[in-house]
């Protein structure tokens, strides 16, 4: 009994470490464009479900095999992130923050409502090529979609760590979010760093859509995540990668403890909600995160 | 005789009704919006209704968005909080119509301040984050506490009566509405005329600055958020007797959103631009419906589809308004004015 009761303590732990790596790929995705752009990004949920969607739609109407989908749909993505900075933000600079956060909302409803206008509201499945059959873990059991995601997950952070510590376009990128009017003078060209963060944060959106989708279904309610993203993102600094990273694990482990212990206590919604308590808190006791760099407002 | 209207006092500046013309049209106004339930139809009074209820909730918003310069991404959830408040007075504890929408409006705003308080440091990003915070925790306990809220079955919102007559028709509902509508614009116009409006001003355009020259920003970012909360919760209060039933799926993300979609299209920081963007963006899924019947014959999948339809129209409303005329229908309607002003000899 002692035991089992500990098993399923591990087990929680795992299945929120899992989720919550996948948070922390797509808080990823937000840092990157705050960190370069100063933007902050409510359509990121929306981006990753559409990227989803588009591969759920090259696999399931055009019968492409599933790597080549999901080759295709970063491509996809990587164009709309540009396209969408080129268009949408680009003639957004220098107005105020009000103004960005309500343009990248309205571009959340768009993504939204093209994707209900083409596939609808239904729950579909999403096929992937991994096997449906749990992989045993020193007794906890993890299928290999979530492994592999785990996987995916570290890889990309090990990525993104030697890309800002070692690339020209990452130093670029850097010094862009440190001073954009240095940077400028520096030679850097913004312009190009803006498209890159926005490329880069698109397509890791819909690689973590795909996993998702790939994890559990596929439906329009998945952009729901990107809200998740916050909570993770406050609480590890906003302009912090490794922040995020981290708040995204904590967000993930905390909601599945509180979804496996509490809800027979207030009922299903306290695991969504228990994400949005530890915000508060956050922003209350320590309202720049773990990492985040405080800022200092001047007139 | 001067060639324009020029102010030479302070007075002149503050007031309501600058020139006699604008007096003029209003009175012709009046007229109208008293004739108006007579000559048209059931529908179309009703869509007014809403518009009605949308402009009280828009300057709400504007009030704390637009004048206050404080980001809210919760502006449903105290619709929600005057809506359930409101209606759960009246069928709970048969208080009568003309007391609980009021104290439905209270409510609203004692929930205003409980958010206000921690808020007070927050700006930017993290306002609308808590703010978001907020309105998710009032749909959750609507949803679960079902003893009260009847989870999401939601309620049948009684009748409402004053002093024996009972509002049914939508005709009934018209001169309600339009009632609370006037108060409300009069009260929203007169507010940046006093102090409190001047300091809620001075605080968008820079909170620092503002605490600088002795403005209390606790007590007027307070009260800015308790302003805007009580209009929210009127709406809310009249949009439940108008629906005659609520439930939680009325109060959705979508609302604030479309809410939000009414004061940037309108113009934000403008009492005008609410009613503008309000009546604007009420009109509109209405046009869409048309649209979509129209189109229907051609792509019978949209039949289903009307929800989708009418938000990416909203989401495309954000987007073109923000990029091309950030300052709304209102900015729009100045620049019109201007032209024609001097109109043929513009330079």
């Amino acid at each position: 009994m002692e035991n089992e009761s500990l098993r399923i303590l591990f087990q929680l732990i795992l299945s929120g470490f899992i989720v919550g790596s996948l948070y922390a790929l797509i808080a990823l995705g937000f840092v990157l464009i705050y960190k370069a752009t100063d933007i902050i990004n409510f359509a990121l949920g929306e981006l990753m479900m559409f990227g989803a969607y588009i591969c759920y739609g090259l696999i399931t109407e055009f019968k492409v095999p599933f790597l080549p989908a999901f080759l295709l749909t970063l491509v996809f993505s990587a164009i709309l992130g540009i396209l969408i900075e080129m268009l949408v933000l680009r003639p957004m600079v220098g107005e105020p923050i009000f103004s960005v956060i309500m343009i990248t909302i309205g571009l959340a409803t768009l993504f939204r409502s093209i994707v209900g206008l083409i596939w609808g509201h239904d729950v579909y499945h999403f096929p992937t090529p991994f096997s449906e059959t749990p992989i045993d873990l020193f007794g906890l059991s993890i299928f290999p979609i979530e492994l592999t995601t785990s996987v995916t997950v570290l890889g990309l952070v090990i990525l993104f760590f030697l890309f800002f510590r070692y690339s020209h376009m990452g130093i670029a990128m850097r010094a862009t979010a440190f001073n954009q009017k240095y940077a400028l003078l520096m030679g850097i060209n913004v312009r190009k760093v803006f498209s890159i963060a926005w490329l880069l944060s698109t397509v890791v959106a819909s690689i973590g859509g795909i996993f998702l989708a790939g994890m559990f279904f596929i439906h329009t309610n998945m952009s729901f995540i990107g809200l998740k993203v916050f909570p993770a993102v406050v609480l590890g600094g906003i302009d912090s990668i490794a922040g995020a990273m981290l708040g995204g694990l904590i967000i993930g482990i905390v909601e599945n403890l509180a979804g496996g212990y509490l809800s027979q206590l207030f009922g299903s919604g306290i695991k969504e909600l228990s994400a949005f308590f530890i915000l508060v808190i956050v922003l209350m006791i320590k309202p720049y995160g773990l990492f985040g760099k405080k800022e200092v407002i001047r007139v | 005789m001067a060639s324009g209207y020029y102010k030479t006092s302070y007075r002149d500046d503050l007031k309501i009704f600058q020139t006699r013309f604008v007096k003029f049209w209003l009175v012709i106004l009046a007229i109208l919006l008293m004739i108006f339930p007579f000559v048209f139809s059931q529908y179309i009074l009703y869509t007014a209704n809403l518009c009605g209820i949308a402009i009280i909730g828009a300057l709400g918003l504007n009030i704390l968005s637009g004048f206050t310069g404080q980001i809210s991404l919760g502006h449903a959830a105290f619709l929600a909080i005057g809506a359930y408040s409101s209606t759960l007075l009246t069928l709970k504890l048969g208080i009568p119509f003309w007391i609980s929408l009021p104290l439905g409006g209270c409510i609203a705003a004692l929930f205003g301040m409980i958010i206000a308080i921690p808020c007070l440091r927050l700006r930017g990003l993290y306002l609308a984050i808590a703010t978001f915070a907020f309105a998710f925790t009032v749909e959750y306990i609507i949803v679960h506490w079902s003893s009260l809220t009847n989870g999401t079955s939601g309620l049948t919102v009684p009748h409402p009566s004053i002093a024996g007559f009972v509002f049914k028709t939508d005709k009934a509902f018209y001169f309600l509405i339009l009632v609370f509508v006037i108060l409300s614009v009069t009260f929203a116009k007169n507010l940046f005329r006093t102090e409190a409006g001047r300091a809620f001003i001075a605080i968008r355009d820079k909170d620092i600055a503002a605490e600088v020259i002795g403005i209390n920003l606790t007590k007027y970012k307070i009260l800015s958020f308790m302003t805007s909360s009580f209009y929210a919760g009127i709406a809310g209060g009249l949009y439940a007797v108008t629906l005659s039933s609520i439930g939680p799926e009325h109060f959705t993300f979508l609302v604030t959103i479309q809410y939000i979609a009414m004061v940037l299209v309108g113009g934000m920081g403008s009492v005008l631009g609410s009613i503008l963007g309000a009546i604007f963006m009420t009109v509109l899924p209405e046009g869409i419906r048309l649209l979509r019947d129209v189109l229907s014959h051609d792509f019978p999948f949209l039949i289903t589809r009307l929800a989708d339809l009418q938000s990416s129209f909203y989401g495309l409303a954000i987007i073109l308004v923000l990029i091309f005329e950030p300052k709304g229908l209102f900015g729009l309607w100045i620049k019109q004015k201007n032209y024609w002003k001097g109109w043929p000899y513009t330079y």
